[in-house]
């Protein structure tokens, strides 16, 4: 549907969009994710022809944006981050002129802005005047915009910047819906609104392509640290103990919590292992009692996080994008490792950090067997 | 186009300033018209055609300057330019909406002739030629108003810039009397023209020895032609500044001539306006 080779842009010596290439397949929404000024619009721009790129090539169904540009500006409907509306005008009177830009055909005409209307919910509004519409109107009023015409491509930036909660989620549902029918793109800087709506995200920092994945799949990416975090009543050095008996655990992390005797433990856990059951059973045997457990995997969020911050750090790395993705979770890892152990030597006295390596799990193997007849017994 | 021409004129027949262009030139018009033909008594309508020259330095910056830097302002080009239209398209629709709207109060002024004929015998071959100069004066001042707001995100920038030329443009004849018409002089103005060539392409391709080379072959060029046959020089500032008297090519159609390169000149500056407007938005993606 759309292929994007090497795209750059530079605004004298700095690159707003650094070699981008990904590829845009029918019927799906993906999402592009960067922080600010991380080159989403302007790659956008670049896609829908508003600007030219200063390298690469963006071809739209078999139709080079500055070669054809008639032929492949025919094909996407495109939502700017700032609606493009005639304040002077009426609702109806610029759908109306929007039909007529992207030459729809005049007996169509009518049927298709209402059609678009009912779908953005503004018939209401028809015949008021853009200017005394409010910000959620706009944009939706700029979402018809897009809409009209349906163009097998529609491109969105920020879609809900700016809206109230109810609105976000009325326009997301949109969105959705528009999936039957169309390619979608939007960018956002917001991160549930892109693992709620889209199939595939694009994450963008420094104007480079940093991971392109599903959400899920990314998320799994950095399974690697998952955490199980507790509350548990006892001796410290008692509860030290009875962890380093149950398998599975890469780090341990002790802190004292604001009450008496009651410790904060965080556990960085092996992928893919559910070790709570062991976990309970240890403490009981133990005598210590858990008073909260939760598990937190990595969300998005943290992906997200981790490799647009480490960009920086991977520029010197002159590799393909996945191979790139890979490294900056890697680097992440380490990153926040290192960090947490400086914060644990500052703070030797409340804070015990060990760790334990996966292969002395063999050891603590027979320890696991001996626990089950004590558990029973309770 | 014709989707960017109707908005476009719907928007100055719903807004203020349509009015206000029409307003100001029927008012000067009715006033210059008052005074000689129906006061007076004069038979020749082309003296008020010629006498009006001067509303376009006002009411043309005020027309044109929202046309493009509007557009930019509100961002709403965003929409025009990844719509599936030429830029060239969006600019004609754009710029033929301003000549509709110009065309409304030349049309009232047609009819100024067909009162006088009430009162006299006048010679309608002589009216209406200076109305169909005045009219082509008014499409080229507009072309050049046009021009001026696509360079720039402000109207008021555009406004300015479009009346300063204009008037410019106005004064050209007086302004080209300043200079001396001695070939020697000329040929220094000229060559203080190639240098500033030769600093504008340095400023842009950034090359030394580029820029110093056509510098250095122009002004060789020049001082041998100079050396050679220095007559050609003489009085050559002025012959450049023709080409920008606007007025000049006018002043035929108000003396009872059908000027054909006076209507070739305006239809030039017309389309060189055009093509430079659309140049500037085509360049401003690329930058």
């Amino acid at each position: 549907m759309i292929e994007v080779n090497n795209l750059v842009k530079r605004y004298g010596d700095h690159k707003a969009v650094d070699h981008l290439s990904f590829s845009i397949e029918k019927g799906k929404i993906y999402g592009f994710l960067g922080p600010n000024g991380a080159g989403k619009s302007t790659t956008m721009n670049m896609i829908t022809g508003y600007i030219a790129s200063t390298e690469g090539s963006v071809v739209i169904d078999g139709h080079d944006i500055l070669e054809e540009p008639e032929e492949a500006k025919k094909c996407i409907g495109y939502l700017p981050e700032q609606p493009p509306l005639y304040f002077d005008m009426t609702v109806l009177e610029y759908l109306r002129f929007v039909a007529d830009l992207k030459k729809i055909p005049r007996a169509k005409k009518m049927s298709m802005i209402e059609e678009v209307m009912d779908m953005v919910k503004i018939t209401d509004m028809k015949h008021r005047l853009i200017k005394n519409l409010s910000k959620g109107y706009r944009q939706r009023v700029g979402i018809a915009q897009a809409v009209l015409g349906y163009p097998e491509v529609i491109i969105l930036d920020e879609p809900t910047v700016g809206l109230d909660p109810k609105q976000i989620n009325e326009i997301r549902e949109l969105i959705k819906g528009l999936k039957k029918k169309h390619t979608v793109i939007l960018s956002s800087h917001i991160l549930s609104e892109v693992s709620a709506v889209c199939d595939y995200v694009l994450i963008i920092s420094h104007g480079k392509l940093v991971a392109s994945d599903t959400p899920e799949n990314l998320a799994k990416l950095a399974a690697g640290s998952n955490n199980l975090n507790m509350l548990i009543k006892g001796n410290r050095s008692e509860i030290q103990n009875a962890l380093a008996e149950v398998e599975g655990i890469k780090r341990i992390k002790l802190e004292k919590s604001s009450e008496e005797n009651i410790w904060n433990a965080s556990l960085t856990l092996d992928e893919n292992k559910d070790i709570r059951e062991a976990v309970f059973y240890s403490m009981v045997k133990a005598d210590c009692p858990i008073l909260e457990m939760k598990t937190k995997r990595a969300s998005l969020e943290e992906v997200f996080l981790e490799l647009t911050e480490n960009e920086k750090q991977d520029q010197a790395k002159d590799e393909k994008t996945d191979k790139k993705s890979e490294a900056a979770i890697s680097d992440a890892d380490m990153d926040t490792d290192t960090e947490t152990d400086i914060a644990a030597e500052k703070d030797t006295e409340s804070v015990a950090d060990v760790d334990i390596e996966t292969s002395a799990g063999s050891v603590n193997g027979p320890a696991e067997k001996e626990e089950d007849p004590d558990d029973s017994s309770l | 186009m014709t989707a960017v021409y109707k908005r476009e004129l719907k928007s100055y027949l719903t807004s203020m300033i349509g009015y206000l262009f029409i307003f100001f030139i029927l008012v000067l018009a009715g006033i210059y018209f008052s005074a000689y033909q129906l006061s007076s008594a004069y038979p020749k309508f082309e003296y008020t055609m010629s006498a009006l020259t001067f509303v376009f330095l006002i009411s043309v910056p005020i027309l044109t300057m929202r046309v493009l830097a509007e557009e930019r302002k509100q961002k709403t080009d965003q929409l025009l330019l990844t719509s599936p239209v030429s830029v060239t398209g969006i600019v004609m629709g754009k710029y033929l909406a301003l000549v509709t709207v110009f065309a409304i109060p030349m049309a009232v002024m047609c009819t100024y002739p067909l009162i006088m004929s009430k009162f006299g015998t006048i010679s309608y071959k002589g009216a209406y030629t200076a109305i169909l100069g005045f009219f082509l004066l008014g499409c080229a001042n507009i072309a050049i108003g046009v021009f001026f707001s696509s360079i720039t995100e402000s109207q008021v920038i555009a406004a300015v810039l479009t009346f300063v030329f204009l008037f410019a443009f106005y004064m050209m004849s007086g302004i080209s009397s300043f200079f001396s018409q001695t070939a020697l002089s000329t040929c220094i103005a000229f060559g203080c023209l190639i240098l500033a060539f030769c600093i504008i392409i340095y400023t842009m391709i950034k090359n030394t020895i580029i820029s110093a080379v056509i510098c250095i072959c122009g002004e060789a060029a020049l001082v041998v032609t100079y050396i050679v046959k220095s007559s050609i020089f003489e009085g050559g500032i002025q012959k450049i500044l023709e080409v920008f008297n606007l007025s000049a090519h006018y002043e035929n159609f108000t003396n009872n001539i059908l000027d054909v390169t006076g209507i070739v000149y305006f239809i030039s500056v017309i389309a060189i306006c055009i093509f430079l407007t659309v140049q500037s938005i085509v360049k401003r993606r690329w930058n």
